[in-house]
């Protein structure tokens, strides 16, 4: 058990040494960036909000590193939030209790996930084309729902997704622990996320091997789908409201990204949810702290550009071989590797 | 020859009815670049209802954001020889060879909302708001509110870039030179959405002592300021009492935060942009008036003490 720990710390390293880094520096910059105090019975600070804010990319995240492990792409998740924010705002102001508005939301989700995993698995279209679809048709769809407007609700159920908190953390935190847990145990307790990478690797190979690789695949959609409905519940809940225009808009790219920091290869194959999570909270820490740091706005996307570049080149093969030698960690853990198989 | 000729007598034909038509009630073209935001949708609903008001006679045409859709519309208003054409143009170039189609059919075109870069006497006249001036408006609502004592305000701008951002601050910034008691101490953008806005004032608010730095709070839109506000209350302070809120826009959800008292006062960008189309219109066709060539469109300042629940009752229908 110790040596699959450690085997867990070397794969999130990197990503824990660039999120350390960023808190450093941010903490340098505003020094009240550490504080954390108790108000109103919930933890209160900027690192409470990073958890807080990252939310919605987080949960994309893990969504989006499964559909990458199969070497696909899922750009319709920003849209899709959209969608099931219209829809879960929808449906509780036209009188549903709170339980049927969830289920409806995220049935919407699997719904739409299921249809960007039969245009690829069944079909066989290329997901980033496949995707295309309802990325750009999905936001016409949330509009047609709000009816064009920004719709609101008052229902204290739905808005304490949002901004309540349970056990001093707030609820989006208390959710997105949670799910990804469930999904990281899902995939990893059980040969899923084995057979996930398998497809991933070669999907002909997969199937030949008895791999039911479409279902994979659509499952693997579906599941982007619903994380993709749960961040969309939480921005309504959040702003108590469905955005169509803005809700979700460029967070599929924000997601994709978080699991490139995550160190998951877009070519698919072997993923790491909690390495993806990681990755998420690392952007949304950049995001935070730029906007404490109190720099124009005109410099919001250089600053996060070129931290985003430092963090990758940090992670590429060739800097990782250049500077081996400060890492010994890394060679270590080949040894242990064996051993934990 | 001869289906030339037929259609011309067709044509004249078409003309007379029409002619006898329009003596009765104005026949106007309408052409809207389509459902962008909330307050387009209101803008048309407005222009509709002006219309019905005056007895005129509105064709619509929603262009789906698209120009080439919008020069399609004006092409059939002109075909169809409406007395006016009034267009809320989607990009500011491209528009000189149909402006040009108009001016020769002698059919008078009056901008809304928006200006082109084409020769200003291809069109009678351009119905706008000053952005700048909306923003000075806001400014001294504060300095006012303020008189005289000492009071940091963080500003929420618009999209970085966007015209709105940049004329609402300057605006804001020219009625603030000149009072030291107002200092901005922080301002960053929150893309004019709810969520951002939200997400950017609960980190000003962690900046500065827990908001207790903070005394007013300048969003350059309704729904920065409706996300500010929730971050405001869930800091566990009073939005419109610790920290007073002026916002541009007046959409109909701010009322609602005004009447509880949570919101201070909001600067209307009206959407009825075609009352004042209309009348320099009805003046033009009269005797040949021709309005100036900008048509500046009020910006009111509605505040706590206008009744923000009946405004809000006001708007809620018009499809914002």
């Amino acid at each position: 058990m110790t040596s699959f720990l450690r085997l867990y710390f070397n794969r999130l390293l990197p990503q824990l040494i660039a999120l350390g880094i960023i808190v450093v520096a941010v903490s340098l910059v505003f020094p009240g960036f550490l504080n954390l105090q108790i108000q109103n019975g919930r933890l209160y600070g900027s690192l409470v909000d990073i958890l807080n804010r990252g939310a919605p990319v987080v949960l994309l995240a893990i969504g989006m590193t499964v559909v990458i492990a199969t070497k696909g792409i899922d750009l319709s998740v920003g849209a899709v939030m959209a969608i099931c924010g219209a829809t879960a705002a929808a449906a509780i102001t036209s009188g549903h209790s709170l339980a049927a508005t969830l289920l409806i939301t995220l049935g919407v989700g699997i719904l739409c996930g299921l249809w960007n995993g039969v245009l690829v698995a069944v079909l066989d279209i290329q997901p980033i084309i496949a995707t295309l679809v309802l990325m750009v048709a999905g936001r016409g769809i949330a509009q047609l729902v709000t009816e064009g407007a920004i719709l609101t609700f008052n229902d204290p159920g739905l808005i304490f997704i949002g901004s309540g908190s349970f056990a001093g953390l707030p609820m989006p935190v208390v959710i997105w622990l949670v799910f990804g847990t469930l999904v990281a145990m899902l995939v990893r307790r059980t040969a899923l996320g084995m057979l996930i990478e398998a497809v991933g690797i070669n999907r002909q190979a997969s199937t030949l091997s008895g791999v039911l690789t479409p279902v994979l695949l659509i499952v693997a959609y579906v599941l982007s789908g619903l994380c993709a409905a749960i961040a969309g519940i939480i921005a309504a809940a959040d702003i108590r409201g469905a955005d169509a225009n803005n809700a979700g808009l460029w967070l599929e790219l924000d997601a994709i990204l978080a699991v490139v920091v995550g160190g998951t290869s877009l070519l698919g194959g072997r993923f790491s949810i909690a390495a993806s999570v990681l990755g998420a909270i690392i952007i949304q820490a950049i995001n935070t702290g730029i906007l404490l740091s109190g720099f124009p706005p005109e410099f919001n996307l250089i600053i996060k550009a070129a931290i985003i570049v430092f963090i990758l080149v940090l992670q590429s093969p060739r800097f990782r071989t250049a500077f081996a030698f400060l890492v010994p960690a890394r060679g270590a853990s080949k040894p242990s590797e064996r051993a934990a198989k | 020859m001869t289906i030339a000729k037929a259609l011309a007598s067709a044509t004249i034909l078409a003309a007379c009815t029409f002619g006898s038509a329009s003596a009765a009630e104005l026949v106007v073209g309408f052409s809207q670049i389509g459902s962008e935001s909330g307050w387009r949708a209101a803008e048309t609903t407005l222009t509709k209802q002006q219309a019905e008001q005056r007895g005129i006679d509105l064709k619509f045409a929603d262009a789906q954001q698209k120009q080439e859709n919008q020069i399609k519309a004006i092409r059939s208003f002109i075909a169809q020889g409406v007395n006016a054409i009034l267009v809320a143009p989607v990009v500011a170039t491209g528009w000189d060879e149909v402006l040009q189609e108009a001016k020769d059919a002698e059919i008078p075109v009056i901008l809304l909302d928006r200006t082109v870069d084409s020769s200003k006497d291809l069109y009678l006249t351009a119905v706008t708001s000053d952005l700048v001036h909306e923003g000075n408006v806001a400014g001294k609502w504060l300095v006012d509110t303020t008189a005289g004592k000492p009071c940091n305000v963080v500003e929420l701008q618009g999209t970085t870039g966007s015209s709105p951002a940049i004329d609402r601050k300057k605006g804001f910034e020219q009625a603030l030179s000149g009072h030291d008691n107002l200092k901005i101490i922080r301002s960053q953008t929150g893309d004019f959405t709810r969520t951002k806005g939200k997400e950017v004032m609960e980190s000003f608010l962690k900046a500065e002592d827990g908001g207790k730095n903070i005394c007013a709070l300048y969003a350059h839109n309704d729904d920065m300021a409706v996300g500010a506000i929730q971050a405001i209350k869930e800091a566990g302070l009073k939005p419109g009492k610790d920290i007073l809120v002026v916002s541009i826009d007046a959409v109909p959800d701010i009322f609602q935060a005004m009447a509880a008292g949570e919101a201070n006062a909001t600067v209307e960008l009206t959407p009825n942009m075609a009352g004042p189309a209309f009348d320099a219109l009805a003046a033009y066709q009269k005797d040949g008036t021709a309005p100036p060539k900008w048509i500046q469109t009020e910006s009111k300042l509605y505040t706590q003490a206008d009744e923000p629940l009946k405004v809000y009752e006001e708007k809620k229908g018009l499809g914002y």
